[in-house]
């Protein structure tokens, strides 16, 4: 049986916009991947690659914890970078995110 | 662990493995209880794959047997089970290309020029070589090898020139303080300023920006200016604007990628970059090619190191008997058997 869910908003490189129900308790790259988007995730979800890198919508971002010193080092290897870039394995998809919307960043 | 020797005679032996991952290297183990002797190839200038490489101090659990380790944990102990069996590494090389020869056994050959040959070769490659991440701007494959580079070969390269270092890893701080000296002008661009390298280069680092022999750009490269194959300038984005900076000798490191490569030319059936194989042996569409690990797949595959385990030692079965034909294969246990304790060396 599936858990309760929460929506999830995300926005292809090729600025398409996907509205999935995702499980609450997944990771928010987890959601992503498991809808079939093109996100690599080469380390599959242990904050080690940087290839789940994406933008999280301003309207969000306050509701998230600030990224922990092993996700900032991990963010340092990636690229195009910006205020709210987050790697979407280290974030948990919670009944408070309900809606929010990320974007995925340039694959590299 | 035994050097690489520089022959321009083929190395001849038993098993020629790819990739000296968890999977690479438990195959040692397997193919040494039967008398079978490996040489292990590896693009990385260490053993131990996506253990070593991505995580050695993140704790794994669920290693039959052994509770709690870390990567570089286990990639020692694996070593330590190895060692019985002398496998040679021939690390800092990429398997290339592979042929059939006459008598039926394989031919290898790596970028650094070493050849082997050999009955069996295992594809042991995980998701593909490590291989630098390149950066994903217009025009950069253009400037790659003569002004943009993610190594470096040669120190000559940088002297008198405006060089740009980007990240803020040990492998970024060591070059700018190498090359500090040689380069014309040195910048060094990180995201941030905080610096995941050792202390003290950073240390040092910051002593030469206080001398102005050098400059520091919190910011991150936006685009790339030049003409042909020279790079001349770069657009920086930082807190306060774009800024250009003149450069005509990047060196930028942004991590490891795994990208498969040459294999992928090797005739194999491959679905979704991953090597078709059948699972009673893990052979795959040819006799004698061995494909185990993250890199192989099959109805069922998990993508764990337990997996590969199982794979190496059902694997090194079928290659003992193209190894060695004229031999019949006893099974035996490690705990009896005294043929197997004087192969480990405990007898
Ligand atoms: C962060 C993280 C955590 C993980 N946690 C666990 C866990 O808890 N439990 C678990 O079971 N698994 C875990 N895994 C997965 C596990 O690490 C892999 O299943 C395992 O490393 C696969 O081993 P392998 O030997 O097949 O390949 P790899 O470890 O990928 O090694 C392959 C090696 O082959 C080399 N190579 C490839 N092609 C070539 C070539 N042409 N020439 C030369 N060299 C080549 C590569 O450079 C690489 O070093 C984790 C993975 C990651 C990234
Ligand atoms: S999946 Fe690798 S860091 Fe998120």
């Amino acid at each position: 049986m599936a858990g309760k869910t929460a929506k999830v908003i995300a926005v292809d490189r090729e600025g398409q916009e996907h509205e999935i129900e995702g499980t609450i308790g997944w990771s928010v790259m987890e959601v992503v991947r498991e809808a079939g988007l093109p996100i690599e995730a080469a380390c599959g979800g242990c904050c080690a690659c940087a290839t789940c890198h994406v933008y999280v919508d301003e309207a969000f971002l306050a509701k998230l914890d600030e990224p922990d010193p092993d996700e900032n080092m991990m963010l340092d290897e990636a690229f195009e970078v910006q205020d709210n870039s987050r790697l979407s394995c280290q974030i948990k998809l919670s009944e408070e995110l309900d809606g929010i919307r990320v974007t995925l960043a340039p694959e590299f | 662990m035994s050097e690489p020797v520089k022959t321009s005679h083929p190395i001849e032996t038993d098993m020629v493995v790819i990739g000296a991952g968890p999977c690479g290297l438990f195959t040692v183990f397997e193919a040494g209880l039967l008398g079978l002797e490996c040489h292990l190839i590896d693009n990385l200038d260490k053993i131990g794959g996506q253990c070593a490489e991505l995580y050695p101090e993140k704790p794994i659990y669920d290693i039959p047997g052994l509770p709690f380790c870390t990567g570089q944990e286990l990639t020692d102990r694996l070593m330590e089970q190895a060692k019985p069996f002398k496998p040679a590494f021939h690390l800092n090389q990429q398997a290339e290309a592979l042929s059939r020869l006459d008598d039926g056994r394989w031919r290898l050959s790596t970028s650094a020029g070493t050849v082997f040959q050999a009955p069996v070769v295992v594809i042991a490659a995980g998701a593909g070589s490590f291989v630098p991440r390149r950066i994903p701007l217009a025009g950069a494959e253009d400037y790659e090898g003569t002004s943009l580079f993610y190594a470096v070969r040669r120190m000559e390269d940088f002297r008198h020139r405006n060089v740009v270092v980007a990240g803020g890893g040990d492998s970024a701080l060591d070059w700018v303080l190498n090359l500090q000296p040689l380069a014309a002008s040195m910048t060094l661009v990180h995201r941030r300023d905080e610096f995941r390298a050792a202390p003290d280069s950073v240390g040092r680092m910051r002593a030469l920006v206080s001398e102005e022999a050098m400059k520091l750009v919190i910011g991150q490269i936006a685009g790339l200016h030049g003409e042909g194959d020279a790079l001349s300038g770069l657009t920086l984005k930082t807190t306060d604007g774009e800024i250009e900076q003149p450069c005509d000798r990047l060196l930028a490191f942004y991590g490891l990628k795994m990208e498969l490569g040459p294999i992928a030319e090797w005739g194999l059936n491959l679905e979704r970059n991953l090597i078709s194989v059948e699972t009673e042996a893990f052979e795959t569409n040819q006799p004698g090619l061995f494909a185990i690990g993250d890199i192989c797949t099959y109805p069922g595959k998990l993508k764990l190191i337990l997996s590969g385990f199982h794979e190496a030692a059902l694997m090194c079965q079928k290659a003992f008997t193209i190894c060695r034909p004229e031999t019949k294969l006893v099974f035996r246990y490690t705990t009896s058997s005294t043929e197997l304790h004087k192969k480990l060396g405990v007898a």
